[in-house]
Order: structure tokens, then C-alpha cells, then sequence
């Protein structure tokens, strides 16, 4: 990126808009069972808002109330939430040289970094296209994310109990969502398979929350001992 | 005590954002480190979704939410929407429970 780039004919720039916004209402309208969700997991409306405002990582939101519903303690939420988190790391790092922002503008944007900004942007070819994907994107889920969180969760309390309504089967389809994707190689299932066994386990012997910061060992043990395979 | 969580988790999750767009790229990109950060989303969510299906409390107990997973796989085979997934699993295991 340090040759001087042509600016983005208007042209593309309303494409590639078009398509973050599209990418945004699709991801957006998914925060309706965010909202459902974690009000079904025992949070109230504002609780349940500020998750979606100030944490704005779908993943770890799932997780956090996810764990709570389970009766888990809330630092085991955030344990859990935190770790699903560190994906969005290593999103920056790779889009870090390409959208090469400074300053304010990088610690505003960091909050934008999520899956769906990422994919929107990391496959631009010039600086320019890839802050307009990465923006039009991040903004168009963070104000549809917020707004369907809040539809939610004001749905949800209306519900009265939420099992009758099944919503406390809709948190594991959630993470079964959110999962699928990333199960396209043998070992992925694999420590899938071990997690969950690990966890279900644990789970008549340990304290709500721990079975499932504990299968993130399998995650460890499994990166270490494939390490011979590149 | 939930209030405090919620910011904790806020706080760490905006830094882990803000460090990837921050530090170099080289303290992060060792292989081994690549690895662990693409199967730890994948154990994760695994356990996640063992604990919210099959606990309940300290027990393992099999109910209407295991019918809920099963018709969330079939619509992730059907390539159905994300919502649409969630929402066919609730919709399964509330119909369930009326039976």
C-alpha cells in the first residue's frame, strides 16, 4: 500500500456499499434472537442492549448469555465471551496494513472488526475499497444489530416463560449456527466432537460455566499436536 | 454482578479488537497461534451447544431442545438463514412440549 491509489470511481464505491448494506441487513435481522435469547437467559431489556452496543461480537454475546442461562456465574460468561473475542484479533491483524487507519479513526473503527466487516474487506485490492466495504458493512450491522436486539428482547419479555416458546432450544441452534461454517475440515470436527463430550462430562462435577472454559483445552491440545502437518 | 460482566466483557472484547488493528503483525503470526484461534471458536461453540442442549443444572437430562437442535440441522443442510435456523428450533421444541 504505498504506492499513491486512484480513487474509487463512484461506480464501485456504491457497489461495494450496496453489498455491505446488504450484508448488514442479513446479519442484522439475526439480532432479533440475540435479543430473544438473552432475555429468555434472565437478562433484562438494558442489559441485553448493552451487549449488543458496547460488546458487538455476535459470538461472544451468544456465549455470554449462553452461559448465564446454564446458571453459570457471570465471570464465566465473560471468560468464555472474551476467548470466543480473540478471533477479532487476528481479523485486525490481517486487515490492519490494508485499511491502514491512524489514530481516532483506528480506535473507532476497531469496534466495527467483526466476522462480517472482515469478509467485506479483506479481499479488496486498494486501501480505498477495502475501508469503504469494512465501513458500509460495520455500520450497517452495528445499526441494525442494535436496533433488531432491542426488538428482541422487548419481544421476548412480552413472551412470559420462555420454554414454552422453545427459546431456550433456539440458544443451542444459535451456536449451531455459528459453528457450521467452521466445521469444513476433519480435525475442526474432531475437536468439535471432543469439546462437546469434554464439556457434557464435566458438567455433573463442576460448577455451571467451567465445562465450557474447559473444552477450550481441546482447542489447545489439538493446535499443539497438529503442529508437525505444515 | 451481571452489570459488571457486561462492561468486563465489553472492555476485552473492544481491546482484542483494537490490538489486532494495532500491534505488529508479527507478534501474532506464528502457526501455532493461527491454529489455536481457528479451533478454539470451534470448541467453544461444540461445548456450548452439549451444555445448552443436555444440561440442566448438574444433570444431563434429553428433552424437546435436542428435537430443536435436530431440525436446526436440517436447516443448516437446507442452507436456511440464520434466523430462520433459530427460530424452526424454538418453533420444534415448543411444538413438542404441547404434544
Amino acid at each position: 500500500m504505498t504506492e499513491p491509489e486512484p480513487a474509487l470511481s463512484q461506480h464501485v464505491r456504491a457497489s461495494i456499499t450496496r453489498d455491505g448494506i446488504a450484508v448488514g441487513v442479513a446479519t442484522g435481522a439475526y439480532g432479533v434472537s440475540f435479543g430473544a435469547v438473552s432475555v429468555a437467559s434472565g437478562l433484562d431489556v438494558l442489559q441485553t442492549c448493552a451487549l449488543s452496543l458496547l460488546v458487538f461480537t455476535g459470538a461472544s454475546q451468544f456465549a455470554f448469555v449462553g452461559v448465564l442461562a446454564a446458571g453459570g456465574a457471570p465471570l464465566s460468561g465473560t471468560l468464555t465471551a472474551l476467548l470466543l473475542g480473540t478471533r477479532n484479533t487476528l481479523y485486525g491483524l490481517r486487515l490492519a496494513p490494508l485499511l491502514s487507519w491512524r489514530g481516532w479513526r483506528r480506535v473507532g473503527a476497531a469496534q466495527l472488526l467483526i466476522d462480517e466487516s472482515t469478509a467485506m474487506s479483506v479481499s479488496r485490492d486498494t486501501t480505498a475499497a477495502a475501508r469503504v466495504g469494512f465501513l458500509s458493512t460495520g455500520l450497517s450491522v452495528f445499526a441494525l444489530w442494535n436496533l433488531a436486539t432491542f426488538l428482541g428482547a422487548l419481544a421476548g419479555e412480552s413472551l412470559g416463560d420462555p420454554r414454552t416458546y422453545g427459546l431456550d432450544a433456539a440458544v443451542g441452534a444459535a451456536f449451531l449456527a455459528l459453528l457450521w461454517p467452521r466445521l469444513h475440515t476433519p480435525i475442526n470436527r474432531l475437536v468439535g466432537v471432543l469439546a462437546a463430550a469434554l464439556a457434557l462430562g464435566l458438567v455433573p462435577v463442576t460448577a455451571a460455566g467451567v465445562p465450557v472454559l474447559a473444552a477450550a483445552a481441546v482447542a489447545l491440545v489439538a493446535g499443539v499436536l497438529t503442529g508437525g502437518r505444515r | 454482578m451481571t452489570w459488571a460482566a457486561i462492561l468486563v466483557t465489553a472492555v476485552g472484547c473492544y481491546l482484542l479488537k483494537l490490538t489486532g488493528l494495532s500491534v505488529p503483525a508479527k507478534v501474532l503470526e506464528r502457526p501455532l497461534v493461527q491454529r489455536i484461534a481457528d479451533l478454539l471458536p470451534v470448541a467453544l461453540l461444540s461445548a456450548l451447544i452439549g451444555v445448552q442442549v443436555l444440561g440442566e443444572g448438574s444433570r444431563l437430562v434429553l428433552d424437546a431442545r435436542l428435537v430443536g437442535l435436530a431440525v436446526a440441522v436440517a436447516a443448516l443442510l437446507l442452507r436456511a438463514p440464520f434466523i430462520v435456523v433459530v427460530f424452526s428450533a424454538a418453533l420444534a421444541a415448543s411444538l413438542v412440549r404441547l404434544l
